[in-house]
């Protein structure tokens, strides 16, 4: 059993939970009084402003808020008193989008996106289509959580499924500071039975990749020195075996803002990002080539700006009414929220982007 | 100015010695950045032993500066205290080895 870190900011009734309150916050204080560069005025220096969506490749879809846990850090506040659930009629309408454009990953995310109740029905005639790259953003512990997920590895593998998952540390510690206690040990026995089946292993086209996000206010060391660590400890530890290991940045929102807000350390946390900025990643931020499609089927340059309601900059603005030509050579939607994916090697949901 | 002799928020204007001595301040960041990349020693090794000596120099800019390198290396809060342990081992024990000296000097006076 896992127990709840914390309570999602919307139950807690938190004045975050309120998105203009988090604008709010990330355009005052040290930037507005010019103590630090605003991102736009910051890209604007290497004349990349504004950002424009190239073609696109990657269709993030996040098919609910709801979750079985409730990390620290999480930047959907999700948790399992999050009801926004994707239907099976916006699904439908995905599907239909899909068919049509030339995205070749599509990457589905939450909450736990398994708890959708539509969930199989949505992969199963998803993987139909032949997309070449079908990502699922699994938080792990859910194939422990109960009876009817105990079969998801094999679900998975069934469809071909690319597994990312996330793991802040390979200590139970730290993972458990983050994201619950109870959550590494569940999560082992988890990565043991994907494993099992084939993912993870060092030939093997079932494709398993970690995502490393910090458990603290601090930037994300080198990625491949990370993937290095935890692949020896992982292995060492419990003969674990995977891919690829994603660094993530955590971004200035939602509970992570909370804790930062509530630890004093957000204008540290912003002058390191600022201090990290690389006009290299800006090239590559993965808002130019993703779009991210919310529960209720709204459209977003990102799975941040979907978090902070800041809707794509577009006449097409609901996957019902999407149209490449409106959406490709839009004006990405930018606040300081976007140093985050510019920090040193860069962030993406992919992993470092320079 | 200032009433107290360190600022956290100065360790952000470290860069800031090249404005007045340019030459010197130039080459020792390029030596210092040098020093910490990965070579025979791996940097998450380097960063732990900047961490033991950040501690026995006593530098509260350079405990801030590789607590947090540390955590970002993924280094766990036990690895850094035993870093510690070992500066603060080499520091004591460089007081008691002293200590035959001290004894030399008794026996040679007053032996």
């Amino acid at each position: 059993m896992t127990k709840l870190k914390t309570q999602s900011l919307k139950k807690r009734q938190s004045d975050l939970a309120n998105t203009n309150k988090q604008l709010e916050i990330l355009s005052n204080g040290i930037f507005q009084n010019g103590e630090l560069p605003t991102f736009k005025n910051k890209i604007a220096e290497t004349n990349q402003f504004p950002l424009k969506a190239k073609a696109l490749e990657i269709l993030q879809i996040n098919v609910g808020y709801m979750c079985n846990q409730v990390c620290e850090h999480c930047h959907v506040d999700a948790g399992p008193d999050r009801k926004e659930i994707m239907t099976k009629d916006t699904m439908k309408q995905i599907l239909d989008v899909v068919k049509t454009t030339g995205a070749h990953t599509l990457d589905l995310t939450g909450g736990a996106p398994e708890m959708n109740p539509n969930f199989r029905w949505f992969v199963e005639e998803a993987s139909k289509i032949g997309i070449k790259d079908f990502i699922v953003r699994s938080n792990l512990t859910i194939i422990r959580a109960n009876k009817k997920y105990y079969d998801l590895p094999e679900f998975f593998k069934k469809h071909n499924i690319h597994v990312v998952s996330s793991m802040p540390h390979w200590t139970r510690g730290k993972t458990d500071k983050q994201r619950g206690e109870g959550v590494f040990d569940m999560s082992i026995k988890a990565l043991q039975e994907l494993n099992a089946v084939g993912y993870g292993m060092p030939d093997s086209e079932l494709k398993l990749d970690l995502v490393y996000n910090p458990s603290g206010a601090f930037l994300p060391g080198d990625q491949a020195s990370m993937e290095k660590d935890f692949k020896k400890a992982l292995m060492e530890d419990f003969g674990i075996q995977f891919h690829n290991l994603f660094a993530i940045t955590n971004l200035p929102i939602s509970r992570f803002l909370d804790y930062l807000i509530a630890s004093e350390n957000y204008e540290d946390y912003m002058y390191s990002l600022v201090e990290a900025y690389n006009p290299m990643a800006v090239e590559n931020v993965m808002c130019t080539n993703t779009l991210s499609v919310s529960w209720d089927g709204y459209l977003f340059d990102c799975d941040f700006n979907q978090m902070l309601d800041l809707p794509v900059n577009s006449k097409s603005k609901h996957i019902s009414e999407y149209k490449t030509e409106l959406l490709e050579g839009r004006n990405i939607v930018i606040s300081q929220h976007c140093y985050g994916c510019t920090a040193g090697a860069g962030s993406s949901c992919q992993g470092t982007v320079a | 100015m200032s009433k107290t002799y360190y600022d956290p928020s100065d360790l952000r204007k470290f860069g800031k010695i090249t404005e007045w001595g340019e030459e010197l301040g130039n080459k020792f960041f390029e030596y210092y950045g040098k020093v910490f990349e990965e070579g025979a020693l791996s940097a998450r090794e380097k960063s732990l032993i900047a961490l033991a000596v950040a501690h026995t120099e006593q530098c509260p800019y350079c405990i801030d500066a590789y607590t947090k390198d540390g955590l970002q290396r993924g280094v766990t809060k036990e690895e850094m205290m035993e870093a510690i342990h070992v500066g603060a081992a080499i520091k004591s024990g460089a007081t008691l080895v002293h200590g035959v000296q001290m004894m030399n000097k008794v026996n040679k006076l007053d032996g």
